[in-house]
Protein backbone atom coordinates (compact mmCIF):
# COMPACT_ATOMS: atom_id res chain seq x y z
CA UNK A 1 0.00 0.00 0.00
CA UNK A 2 2.11 2.86 1.28
CA UNK A 3 5.42 1.61 0.13
CA UNK A 4 8.40 3.60 1.35
CA UNK A 5 10.27 2.88 -1.86
CA UNK A 6 9.86 6.35 -3.48
CA UNK A 7 11.14 8.03 -0.31
CA UNK A 8 14.28 5.93 -0.28
CA UNK A 9 14.85 6.52 -3.98
CA UNK A 10 14.43 10.29 -3.51
CA UNK A 11 16.88 10.23 -0.61
CA UNK A 12 19.41 8.40 -2.78
CA UNK A 13 18.87 10.94 -5.58
CA UNK A 14 19.50 13.84 -3.16
CA UNK A 15 22.72 12.25 -1.92
CA UNK A 16 23.87 11.48 -5.45
CA UNK A 17 23.27 15.05 -6.63
CA UNK A 18 25.09 16.57 -3.63
CA UNK A 19 28.01 14.22 -4.34
CA UNK A 20 27.97 15.16 -8.02
CA UNK A 21 28.04 18.86 -7.20
CA UNK A 22 30.92 18.36 -4.76
CA UNK A 23 32.92 16.31 -7.24
CA UNK A 24 32.47 18.97 -9.91
CA UNK A 25 33.12 22.07 -7.82
CA UNK A 26 35.66 21.21 -5.13
CA UNK A 27 39.38 21.78 -5.73
CA UNK A 28 40.91 19.66 -2.99
CA UNK A 29 41.43 16.16 -4.36
CA UNK A 30 40.55 14.51 -1.03
CA UNK A 31 37.18 16.25 -1.01
CA UNK A 32 36.58 15.08 -4.58
CA UNK A 33 37.30 11.49 -3.43
CA UNK A 34 34.84 11.96 -0.53
CA UNK A 35 32.17 13.17 -2.93
CA UNK A 36 32.74 10.09 -5.07
CA UNK A 37 32.20 7.93 -1.99
CA UNK A 38 28.95 9.79 -1.35
CA UNK A 39 27.73 8.98 -4.86
CA UNK A 40 28.65 5.30 -4.46
CA UNK A 41 26.75 5.23 -1.16
CA UNK A 42 23.66 6.63 -2.83
CA UNK A 43 23.79 3.75 -5.29
CA UNK A 44 24.08 1.29 -2.39
CA UNK A 45 20.96 2.77 -0.82
CA UNK A 46 19.07 2.22 -4.09
CA UNK A 47 20.23 -1.39 -4.32
CA UNK A 48 19.16 -2.19 -0.77
CA UNK A 49 15.83 -0.38 -1.08
CA UNK A 50 15.04 -2.45 -4.15
CA UNK A 51 16.13 -5.61 -2.38
CA UNK A 52 13.35 -5.02 0.15
CA UNK A 53 10.65 -3.24 -1.85
CA UNK A 54 11.36 -4.45 -5.40
CA UNK A 55 8.92 -6.59 -7.38
CA UNK A 56 10.74 -9.75 -6.36
CA UNK A 57 12.40 -9.03 -3.00
CA UNK A 58 15.52 -11.05 -2.42
CA UNK A 59 18.97 -10.87 -0.96
CA UNK A 60 20.62 -10.21 -4.33
CA UNK A 61 20.55 -6.45 -3.83
CA UNK A 62 22.40 -6.79 -0.55
CA UNK A 63 25.04 -9.02 -2.15
CA UNK A 64 25.49 -6.47 -4.94
CA UNK A 65 25.88 -3.66 -2.46
CA UNK A 66 28.52 -5.67 -0.59
CA UNK A 67 30.45 -5.99 -3.87
CA UNK A 68 30.05 -2.24 -4.44
CA UNK A 69 31.36 -1.47 -0.96
CA UNK A 70 34.41 -3.65 -1.59
CA UNK A 71 35.19 -1.99 -4.91
CA UNK A 72 34.68 1.44 -3.33
CA UNK A 73 37.12 0.61 -0.54
CA UNK A 74 39.73 -0.47 -3.09
CA UNK A 75 39.05 2.71 -5.03
CA UNK A 76 39.54 4.88 -1.94
CA UNK A 77 42.85 3.17 -1.09
CA UNK A 78 44.20 3.58 -4.64
CA UNK A 79 42.91 7.16 -4.79
CA UNK A 80 44.69 8.19 -1.60
CA UNK A 81 47.89 6.43 -2.76
CA UNK A 82 47.81 8.28 -6.09
CA UNK A 83 47.14 11.50 -4.22
CA UNK A 84 50.17 11.03 -1.96
CA UNK A 85 52.40 10.24 -4.94
CA UNK A 86 51.12 13.32 -6.76
CA UNK A 87 51.62 15.45 -3.67
CA UNK A 88 55.24 14.29 -3.46
CA UNK A 89 55.98 15.18 -7.04
CA UNK A 90 53.85 18.33 -7.31
CA UNK A 91 53.55 19.73 -3.79
CA UNK A 92 49.82 20.40 -3.98
CA UNK A 93 46.50 18.58 -3.75
CA UNK A 94 44.67 21.06 -5.93
CA UNK A 95 42.88 19.25 -8.73
CA UNK A 96 43.27 22.15 -11.13
CA UNK A 97 47.04 21.80 -11.08
CA UNK A 98 47.07 18.09 -11.93
CA UNK A 99 47.10 18.75 -15.65
CA UNK A 100 50.32 17.06 -16.78
CA UNK A 101 51.15 13.38 -16.72
CA UNK A 102 54.87 13.99 -16.15
CA UNK A 103 57.09 16.71 -14.86
CA UNK B 1 1.17 11.24 -4.26
CA UNK B 2 2.47 12.29 -0.87
CA UNK B 3 0.07 10.22 1.21
CA UNK B 4 2.52 8.88 3.72
CA UNK B 5 1.42 7.14 6.86
CA UNK B 6 3.25 8.18 10.00
CA UNK B 7 4.52 4.78 10.96
CA UNK B 8 7.59 4.10 13.04
CA UNK B 9 9.58 3.35 9.93
CA UNK B 10 8.66 6.72 8.47
CA UNK B 11 9.67 8.61 11.60
CA UNK B 12 13.01 6.80 11.75
CA UNK B 13 13.52 7.38 8.04
CA UNK B 14 12.79 11.08 8.46
CA UNK B 15 15.25 11.54 11.34
CA UNK B 16 17.98 9.60 9.54
CA UNK B 17 17.47 11.48 6.31
CA UNK B 18 17.67 14.83 8.11
CA UNK B 19 20.99 13.73 9.64
CA UNK B 20 22.28 12.56 6.29
CA UNK B 21 21.27 15.62 4.31
CA UNK B 22 22.72 17.92 6.99
CA UNK B 23 25.98 15.95 6.92
CA UNK B 24 26.18 16.03 3.14
CA UNK B 25 25.43 19.75 2.90
CA UNK B 26 27.95 20.50 5.66
CA UNK B 27 30.46 18.37 3.78
CA UNK B 28 30.05 20.66 0.79
CA UNK B 29 30.06 23.93 2.71
CA UNK B 30 32.58 23.54 5.56
CA UNK B 31 35.95 25.25 5.35
CA UNK B 32 38.42 22.78 6.80
CA UNK B 33 39.03 19.43 5.17
CA UNK B 34 39.09 17.48 8.45
CA UNK B 35 35.64 18.80 9.37
CA UNK B 36 34.40 17.66 5.99
CA UNK B 37 35.57 14.11 6.74
CA UNK B 38 33.81 14.18 10.12
CA UNK B 39 30.50 15.31 8.62
CA UNK B 40 30.93 12.64 5.97
CA UNK B 41 31.23 10.06 8.77
CA UNK B 42 27.83 11.28 10.02
CA UNK B 43 26.39 10.58 6.56
CA UNK B 44 27.88 7.08 6.58
CA UNK B 45 26.44 6.32 10.02
CA UNK B 46 23.01 7.62 9.01
CA UNK B 47 23.14 5.41 5.94
CA UNK B 48 23.96 2.43 8.15
CA UNK B 49 20.86 3.21 10.21
CA UNK B 50 18.82 3.31 7.03
CA UNK B 51 20.15 -0.12 6.07
CA UNK B 52 18.99 -1.48 9.42
CA UNK B 53 15.59 0.03 8.63
CA UNK B 54 15.62 -1.87 5.34
CA UNK B 55 16.33 -5.16 7.11
CA UNK B 56 19.88 -5.42 5.80
CA UNK B 57 21.66 -5.76 9.11
CA UNK B 58 24.83 -7.34 7.79
CA UNK B 59 25.34 -4.63 5.17
CA UNK B 60 24.69 -2.01 7.86
CA UNK B 61 27.51 -3.32 10.01
CA UNK B 62 29.80 -3.65 7.02
CA UNK B 63 28.95 -0.04 6.24
CA UNK B 64 29.93 1.06 9.74
CA UNK B 65 33.17 -0.93 9.65
CA UNK B 66 34.30 -0.04 6.16
CA UNK B 67 32.98 3.46 5.57
CA UNK B 68 32.64 5.07 8.99
CA UNK B 69 35.79 3.29 10.13
CA UNK B 70 38.25 2.51 7.39
CA UNK B 71 37.49 5.01 4.65
CA UNK B 72 37.17 7.97 7.03
CA UNK B 73 40.45 7.11 8.74
CA UNK B 74 42.10 6.60 5.36
CA UNK B 75 40.93 10.03 4.23
CA UNK B 76 42.22 11.61 7.45
CA UNK B 77 45.57 9.92 6.86
CA UNK B 78 45.52 11.28 3.33
CA UNK B 79 44.94 14.77 4.68
CA UNK B 80 47.77 14.42 7.17
CA UNK B 81 50.19 13.06 4.57
CA UNK B 82 49.48 16.06 2.37
CA UNK B 83 48.80 19.53 3.73
CA UNK B 84 46.80 19.31 6.89
CA UNK B 85 46.66 22.98 7.77
CA UNK B 86 45.13 23.71 4.46
CA UNK B 87 41.77 25.42 4.32
CA UNK B 88 39.61 25.31 1.27
CA UNK B 89 40.44 28.68 -0.16
CA UNK B 90 38.36 28.85 -3.24
CA UNK B 91 39.24 31.29 -5.88
CA UNK B 92 35.79 32.22 -7.00
CA UNK B 93 34.87 30.62 -10.29
CA UNK B 94 31.22 31.69 -10.44
CA UNK B 95 30.47 30.42 -13.92
CA UNK B 96 31.87 26.96 -13.22
CA UNK B 97 30.03 26.67 -9.91
CA UNK B 98 26.74 27.89 -11.35
CA UNK B 99 26.98 25.44 -14.22
CA UNK B 100 27.73 22.57 -11.83
CA UNK B 101 24.82 23.57 -9.58
CA UNK B 102 22.43 23.80 -12.54
CA UNK B 103 23.62 20.43 -13.79
CA UNK B 104 23.20 18.72 -10.42
CA UNK B 105 19.81 20.33 -9.80
CA UNK B 106 18.47 19.40 -13.21
CA UNK B 107 19.66 15.82 -12.74
CA UNK B 108 17.82 15.79 -9.41
CA UNK B 109 14.72 17.24 -11.08
CA UNK B 110 14.71 14.51 -13.71
CA UNK B 111 15.25 11.77 -11.11
CA UNK B 112 12.55 13.18 -8.83
CA UNK B 113 10.06 13.44 -11.68
CA UNK B 114 10.81 9.89 -12.78
CA UNK B 115 10.47 8.52 -9.24
CA UNK B 116 7.22 10.33 -8.56
CA UNK B 117 5.52 9.42 -11.83
CA UNK B 118 6.42 5.74 -11.74
CA UNK B 119 3.93 3.39 -10.17
CA UNK B 120 5.88 0.72 -8.38
CA UNK B 121 4.19 -2.67 -8.35
CA UNK B 122 3.40 -4.25 -5.00
CA UNK B 123 6.26 -6.45 -3.85
CA UNK B 124 5.50 -10.11 -3.67
CA UNK B 125 5.53 -11.24 -0.05
CA UNK B 126 8.97 -12.36 0.92
CA UNK B 127 9.70 -14.14 4.13
CA UNK B 128 13.19 -12.94 4.93
CA UNK B 129 15.18 -15.49 6.79
CA UNK B 130 15.71 -14.89 10.49
CA UNK B 131 19.46 -14.81 10.15
CA UNK B 132 20.37 -12.21 7.57
CA UNK B 133 24.11 -12.83 7.89
CA UNK B 134 23.81 -16.58 7.43
CA UNK B 135 21.59 -16.19 4.38
CA UNK B 136 24.08 -13.77 2.81
CA UNK B 137 26.97 -16.11 3.60
CA UNK B 138 25.19 -19.05 2.00
CA UNK B 139 24.41 -17.03 -1.12
CA UNK B 140 28.02 -15.79 -1.35
CA UNK B 141 29.42 -19.30 -1.24
CA UNK B 142 26.88 -20.88 -3.58
CA UNK B 143 25.51 -18.57 -6.26
CA UNK B 144 28.09 -15.81 -6.17
CA UNK B 145 31.28 -17.70 -5.48
CA UNK B 146 33.08 -16.66 -8.69
CA UNK B 147 32.49 -12.89 -8.26
CA UNK B 148 33.48 -13.31 -4.62
CA UNK B 149 36.82 -14.88 -5.54
CA UNK B 150 37.39 -12.28 -8.26
CA UNK B 151 36.83 -9.58 -5.65
CA UNK B 152 39.49 -11.09 -3.44
CA UNK B 153 41.91 -10.90 -6.40
CA UNK B 154 40.86 -7.28 -6.96
CA UNK B 155 41.46 -6.40 -3.33
CA UNK B 156 44.92 -7.99 -3.38
CA UNK B 157 45.86 -6.13 -6.54
CA UNK B 158 44.56 -2.84 -5.13
CA UNK B 159 46.43 -3.34 -1.89
CA UNK B 160 49.75 -4.13 -3.60
CA UNK B 161 49.21 -1.30 -6.06
CA UNK B 162 48.52 1.21 -3.31
CA UNK B 163 51.72 0.25 -1.50
CA UNK B 164 53.79 0.46 -4.69
CA UNK B 165 52.27 3.83 -5.68
CA UNK B 166 52.71 5.43 -2.29
CA UNK B 167 56.21 4.05 -1.78
CA UNK B 168 57.70 4.96 -5.16
CA UNK B 169 58.33 8.63 -4.51
CA UNK B 170 59.54 8.16 -0.94
CA UNK B 171 63.09 7.13 -1.89
CA UNK B 172 63.88 10.34 -3.74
Amino acid sequence: MNSMLPSYLTMAAILFCIGLYGALVKRNAIVVLLSLELMLNAVNLNLIAFSKYGVVPSLTGQIFSLFTITVAAAEAAIGVAILIALFRSRGTVNVDEFNKMRR
Amino acid sequence: MFNIAFTGEFVAFFVLSVIMICGAVLMISLEKVVHMVISMAAVFLGLAGMFVLLEAEFVAFVQVLIYAGAVSILMIFGIMMTKHQQEEREKAKPLHETLAAVGALSLFGILFYAIRTTTFPEPTPFQGSHDNTMAIGELLYTGYVIPFELLSVLLTVAFIGAIVLAKKGADE
